[in-house]
């Protein structure tokens, strides 16, 4: 079960161990903000360039990602969701791990991961009911192999780890992909789910989403590593960087990540450069920690902007598709904007039904005292009013 | 799986010389610890979903021998050990049952549980309830609670109050060598989460039991209810009832003894399932007697002893004949070794309290 030596430094990685451990120099580009293709080379694998259906499969989950999340915006600020935790402009690596995953492999995301959670297939209202204030989940997390958004930071690394421990102990050839923040990996559980990982060598595959901020708090109190791909070496497996906001290398690093896992090469640990455009959640206020000037700096570095202008150039994106594409992300927002105007009444019974798989009996009592509470409040049927 | 099979070192399987005796059948004179492997080796015999894994308790068999064997009976891949680090197996122990494991953790002592607090609390306690009953965990965290054992700091804690204050949690605690069979099985076969707490000054205690009996409760043929839910009347008695559970049912069964012969018939209740807790034996009993006296050995305040004297009075006021009293542990730190056995409820302190139970009013 170890991650003996061996698995370390393959055939085709001679030399010290470390220095495969380490990531590449600078953070894996393809693609670069001005849509151009990125100078080769120079990185620590031969990654292989996204085939052009991936890509522009890839752009249209950016556009209907990006609509979610214009549109979820939209509808916290008229009170129809309780929060909602914004990914807009770090879009390309929720899209590019869903992509990299078959449907019988788990992924494991945050609570910022909702476009994640919706490309995993997961029904939107589903998807949108903790947020909305409902209950505090909306899916089976077994119907989608997608592990429940996780408010506590790095604690889900962890579950990550148990549903790839089991599926290896049962000889299945899934993998699983769990998803943190920059914040994340200053927590503890961060640190065990590594560890666990790499000494029962099994096929997990960490993405840090390093979007600078841990809602108001930079990425250099966090950490004075030279980077946070740098800690995988700690933990004896394979660290890379990439530019979180290009699809192309995104699908490249985490599709070799994924494929490597999956051959029995153990768990890997990639992070993503990318940035946080809005503020924690609508309950947040970014301009109390961080200036326009620098949130300004990475508007020319969207995910999207660069894609299309890549595939466009490349003839690779017809009008035709960019209307088909807008289509597809206007009826999902029509869906979700739908769900969240149908007024819903959550089911005070429901309360004391799940804590247990059956309840109590100071559970049914309760329950019962609740019902009567109930109603006792209603108006009597048939009494003047 | 491969890599599994070249995992330990050689040498290393035979370092374990007193491993489980696949063949112990009928009546036999066990400990409280064999009970407990016996259960953990039968459930795994049973069900291949059941793993047990944590520190120490693979090669060694756990620093108190109860997972002695399971290593060398059923290989590295159903019992193995761990990186040092609670939290971490609590939480792999989580997505395994996610994934249709059955896993079965120990933390190596009550107190070293406390960094996987997190992973207790917010996830394995809440899966349930907020999946909507899709997910359940099967799991069961063992954890040797509790003192007596002359435990230097960090290792005596009765840390019961904590998990029992958490909805979600189902927590067992046996005080006998045939519930430690019992009580185990069922916690296993629980489709909700248990935190086992095993007293730990009873592992090396011994009782004569039928194994054969205890195991046809679940070759599938005899179904018997299960032990969750459910506390029994260990001593019968008249005068008073004595509610204790895990490590301080001894003290309440010798109080009783000494009891008996100054006059005094007092009933003893082992509670066994803190949670789902019995109310209605435990109410019944009390009723039967009208006095009650909750011992244990946790800190009394806000405690699960606290929560029983509530309990009773509110169901139990009209048959009282005296107010319901404690006798628990002060709160305080656990003592250092020496200091011990000042703290712990023993015959002395509870048979002061049976003396303040206004019996000059019957």
């Amino acid at each position: 079960m170890t991650n003996h030596p061996e698995n370390v430094g393959d055939g085709a990685h001679p030399g010290q161990a470390e220095d495969y451990l380490l990531p590449s120099g600078t953070p894996v580009q393809l693609i670069t903000p001005a849509g151009t293709l990125a100078p080769t080379g120079g990185f620590k694998e031969q990654y292989v360039f996204p085939q052009s259906d991936s890509l522009r499969q890839g752009y249209e989950r950016l556009v209907v990602g990006r609509r979610v999340n214009e549109q979820a915006g939209a509808l916290v600020r008229q009170g129809r969701m309780a929060v909602y935790p914004s990914s807009y402009g770090q879009e390309a690596c929720q899209v590019a791990a869903d992509m990299c995953l078959r449907a019988s492999d788990w992924l494991f995301p945050t609570y910022r991961d909702t476009v994640a959670v919706l490309g995993r297939g997961v029904a939107p209202m589903e998807a949108f009911e903790s947020l909305r204030g409902d209950w505090h989940s909306g899916f089976d997390p077994n119907q989608y192999n997608t592990g429940l958004p996780t408010t506590p930071l790095a604690t889900q690394l962890l579950h990550a780890v148990g549903v790839a421990h089991a599926a290896k102990l049962r000889g299945e050839d899934t993998v699983v992909l769990a998803l943190c923040g920059d914040g994340a990996t200053s927590e503890g559980d961060f640190h065990e789910a590594l560890n666990f990982a790499a000494v029962f060598h099994v096929p997990v595959v960490f993405l840090i989403q390093n979007n600078q901020y841990a809602i108001s708090v930079p990425l250099i109190h966090q950490s004075v590593a030279p980077s946070l791909a740098h800690k995988a070496v700690g933990y004896g497996m394979p660290g890379e960087r990439v530019d979180g906001n290009d699809l192309a290398a995104l699908l490249a690093v985490l599709g070799h990540a994924v494929e490597r896992a999956r051959d029995g090469g153990g768990p890997s640990l990639v992070e993503a450069h990318t940035y946080r455009m809005e503020a924690h959640t609508n309950a947040d206020d970014a301009t109390r920690y961080r200036s326009a000037e620098e949130v300004a700096q990475w508007v020319p570095k969207d995910p999207l902007l660069r894609l299309q202008k890549y595939l466009a150039d490349a003839g690779l994106l017809g009008a035709a598709d960019t209307e088909r594409f807008a289509a597809a992300a206007e009826q999902l927002a029509k869906t979700i904007r739908d769900g969240l105007n149908t007024e819903t009444a959550p089911d005070p019974a429901e309360l004391f039904k799940y804590v247990y798989s059956e309840p109590t009996a100071q559970l049914r009592e309760q329950a019962h005292m609740l019902a009567d509470e109930l109603a006792a409040s209603q108006p009597l049927q048939g009494a003047p009013s | 799986m491969t890599t599994m099979a070249n995992r330990n070192p050689a040498g290393n399987a035979e370092a374990s010389t007193s491993g489980v005796e696949p063949t112990l059948t009928g009546i036999q004179n066990i400990t409280f610890a064999k009970a407990l492997t016996l259960a953990m080796s039968d459930a795994m015999a049973a069900d291949a979903s059941v793993l047990v894994f944590g520190e120490d308790v693979g090669t060694l068999g756990g620093v108190f021998r109860v997972t002695d064997g399971l290593t060398r009976t059923f290989g590295e891949e159903r019992c193995f050990d761990t990186p040092l680090a609670e939290s971490g197996i609590i939480g792999m122990a989580t997505g395994m049952a996610i994934n249709g494991m059955k896993p079965v953790v120990e933390m190596q002592f009550d107190a070293f549980a406390y960094p996987a607090f997190e992973q207790i609390t917010s996830h394995v306690a809440k899966m349930g309830n907020r999946t909507r009953g899709a997910v359940r965990l099967p799991m069961v965290i063992r954890i040797p609670y509790a003192g007596g054992i002359g435990g230097v700091e960090h290792h005596c804690d009765s840390s019961e109050a904590y998990y029992v204050h958490t909805p979600g949690l189902t927590v067992l605690t046996p005080s006998t060598v045939s519930d430690a069979y019992s009580m185990l099985r069922d916690a296993i076969a629980s489709p909700d989460p248990v935190i086992f707490l095993e007293p730990k000054k009873l592992y090396f205690s011994k009782d004569t039991v039928d194994l054969d009996a205890l195991r046809a409760r679940y070759d599938g043929a005899n179904g018997v209810p299960s032990s969750i839910g459910k506390a029994v009347i260990a001593r019968e008695g008249t005068d008073a009832t004595l509610i204790a559970y895990g490590p301080s049912v001894a003290a309440a069964l010798a109080a009783a003894e000494t009891a008996a012969n100054e006059g005094h018939s007092l009933q003893v209740i082992d509670v066994r399932s803190l949670v789902p807790f019995d109310d209605e034996t435990v109410s019944a009993a009390v009723r039967s007697t009208g006095r009650a006296i909750v011992i244990a050995e946790a800190p009394g305040f806000a405690s699960m002893a606290a929560e029983i004297v509530a309990r009773v009075q509110e169901r139990c006021f009209h048959s009282l004949a005296a107010p319901v009293l404690r006798v628990t542990g002060f709160d305080i730190p656990y003592p250092a070794p020496r200091l011990e056995k000042y703290y712990l409820p023993g015959v002395d302190r509870i048979l002061d309290a049976v003396d303040q139970l206004q019996w000059e009013q019957s």
